[in-house]
């Protein structure tokens, strides 16, 4: 069982070391990556997704458990720690959704499969619009649909200790939920983010500037507080979207809720609380 | 005795538009900022603009184009030419470029490190249709893993493992030159060695003998000469 990642600072894009020279991050934390375009967010990512050992533009290094990885054979054996989710990506292969979930959990040699493509299923649907289907062609799905696959995908079938989520507040997807599914008991998880909800819901958020990391902030009190007001505020922004996508108009009171949307949330928190 | 060229004989072969250049040019700049002298060949059919991009790494650097010859038969009778010509260079590491081409032939040679670049975007089943260019390849080096989901690029990886067990597999993006310093570090830790006359391919080249691989253009049985096969067909009842 993973217990840590530990990054050791190298250098930043003008060649001086990095501020932070040892960045920790414990199972079970969420560690947000802050910083503008172009800072090297995407960077620090790619270094722990490769357990860069000095190799990499940055120089960095990263220990898994205290333990260097020295070898391609060490490489080999860890290929299956992390998994990715990032705005990036898409599906490239013509083939229905059942048909390539199967293949996956066939690499993935998971017990059970038939249960778990229910499942994967069912997450896909609660993230996104539209609902797909076992028979969806791969190549049909819009781009929240196809995050939303990768999200469900990544949570279930590649199940990885560690998990790299990059901008997925631009998919089109509910990314609240998604969080909420990508992170269980014990997994790493980093998130690139602009989105000051997404960062906050992180336990410390790591400043990247001009390439290096430059500082490390620990979510404080006051923060969560703000953090529960941004949730409540983005649930209003949800349900008057909702609205509107369904072809209603507003009416004055925003407060009103929509009992089938309740009980929907209320499922949905009971899945989270049996899944985890 | 003739004096020996001693280097790392690199052979890149791929699927085409796979990134090998550029996969290359990543890879050959960190062997320079280890101090390598590195010489590259780029062996193509009709046209190539790639000796330019390595050109611009300030190395030697010559093209061979097959023309009408079959491209893998003309890279196996060069191979010694190319050889000293990169010895006459000083190079500590000869990179040799193939086409991406049809897929039958394949260019690793025992004893020489052969790379095989493919993409993730080929297609998940594409990997057993490569053929001996990635089942003979000691590297293969899977790109573009950047832009496909996690579930694509663990499954594609499975299916080129399922081809070749034995290859060191590494994920590599030709844009950034995400994981050049890990195959610069495979090159150099391979053996040097000296002479390539007497080595041996992995695998023989097809038979092409026949009047089309020597110019012949006109349909039909009569101009068919040499070795000439026939596809075929399964009996279909008329209807």
């Amino acid at each position: 069982m993973l217990k840590k990642i530990t990054i050791l600072g190298g250098l930043n894009k003008i060649g001086l070391p990095e501020k932070i020279q040892k960045l920790e991050i414990q199972a079970g934390e969420i560690l947000a990556v802050v910083g503008p375009t172009g800072s090297g967010k995407t960077q620090l990512i790619a270094d722990i997704g490769q357990v860069a050992e000095a190799e990499t533009l940055t120089g960095r290094r990263v220990r898994i458990d205290d333990g260097e990885v020295n070898s391609n054979e060490d490489k080999q054996k860890l290929r299956y720690l992390m998994a990715q989710v990032s705005q990036n990506m898409n599906f490239v292969i013509d083939m229905t959704i059942s048909e390539f979930l199967m293949m996956h959990a066939q690499v993935r040699a998971v017990p059970n499969p038939e249960m778990v493509l229910k499942e994967v299923l069912a997450i896909t649907n609660h993230l996104s619009g539209e609902p797909v289907t076992f028979e969806t062609n791969l190549t049909q799905l819009s781009g929240g649909q196809s995050r939303a696959l990768m999200v469900a995908d990544v949570a279930l079938l590649s199940n990885a200790p560690v998990v790299l989520i990059d901008e997925i507040e631009n998919a089109g997807i509910d990314r609240l939920k998604a969080l909420d599914i990508l992170t269980g008991q014990g997994k790493i998880v980093l998130v690139v983010s602009h989105d000051p909800t997404l960062m906050l819901m992180a336990d410390k958020r790591v400043v990247m500037k001009n390439g290096g990391m430059d500082g490390i902030c620990y979510t404080t009190e006051k923060e969560r507080h703000i953090l529960s007001e941004l949730v409540k505020t983005e649930k209003r922004v949800n349900r008057l979207r909702e609205q509107l996508r369904k072809g209603k108009s507003l009416r004055s009171d925003y407060h009103e809720i929509d009992h089938h949307e309740e009980e929907e949330l209320k499922l949905w928190q009971e899945y989270l609380y049996t899944c985890h | 005795m003739k004096e020996g060229i001693l280097m790392q004989f690199v052979i890149v072969a791929g699927t085409p538009s796979s990134g090998k250049t550029s996969v290359m040019v990543h890879t050959i700049r960190h062997l320079q900022t280890s101090g390598q002298q590195v010489a590259v060949c780029k062996i193509d059919c009709l046209q190539t603009n790639d000796d330019v991009t390595y050109r611009r790494l300030g190395i030697p650097v010559a093209v061979g184009l097959s023309d009408y010859v079959c491209p893998d038969h003309f890279y196996v009778a060069n191979l010694e030419e190319i050889e000293q010509w990169a010895g006459v260079q000083k190079a500590d590491v000869l990179v040799l470029e193939t086409a991406g081409l049809c897929h039958r032939c394949a260019p690793a040679v025992y004893d020489c490190l052969s790379i095989c670049v493919i993409d993730n975007l080929i297609g998940i089943n594409t990997p057993r249709k490569v053929g001996p260019m990635l089942s003979s390849a000691d590297v293969v080096v899977i790109t573009k893993g950047d832009i496909v989901s996690q579930a694509e690029r663990e499954v594609f990886r499975y299916q080129v493992e399922s081809v070749n067990p034995q290859a060191r597999i590494m994920e590599m993006n030709g844009l950034t030159g995400q994981g050049a310093v890990s195959l610069k570090n495979t090159i150099l830790n391979y053996p040097q060695f000296e002479g390539i006359t007497g080595k041996r391919l992995k695998n023989p080249m097809p038979a092409a003998i026949c009047s089309y691989c020597a110019g012949e253009t006109v349909i039909g049985k009569s101009f068919q000469m040499g070795v000439v096969k026939k596809v075929e067909f399964e009996s279909v009842d008329q209807c």
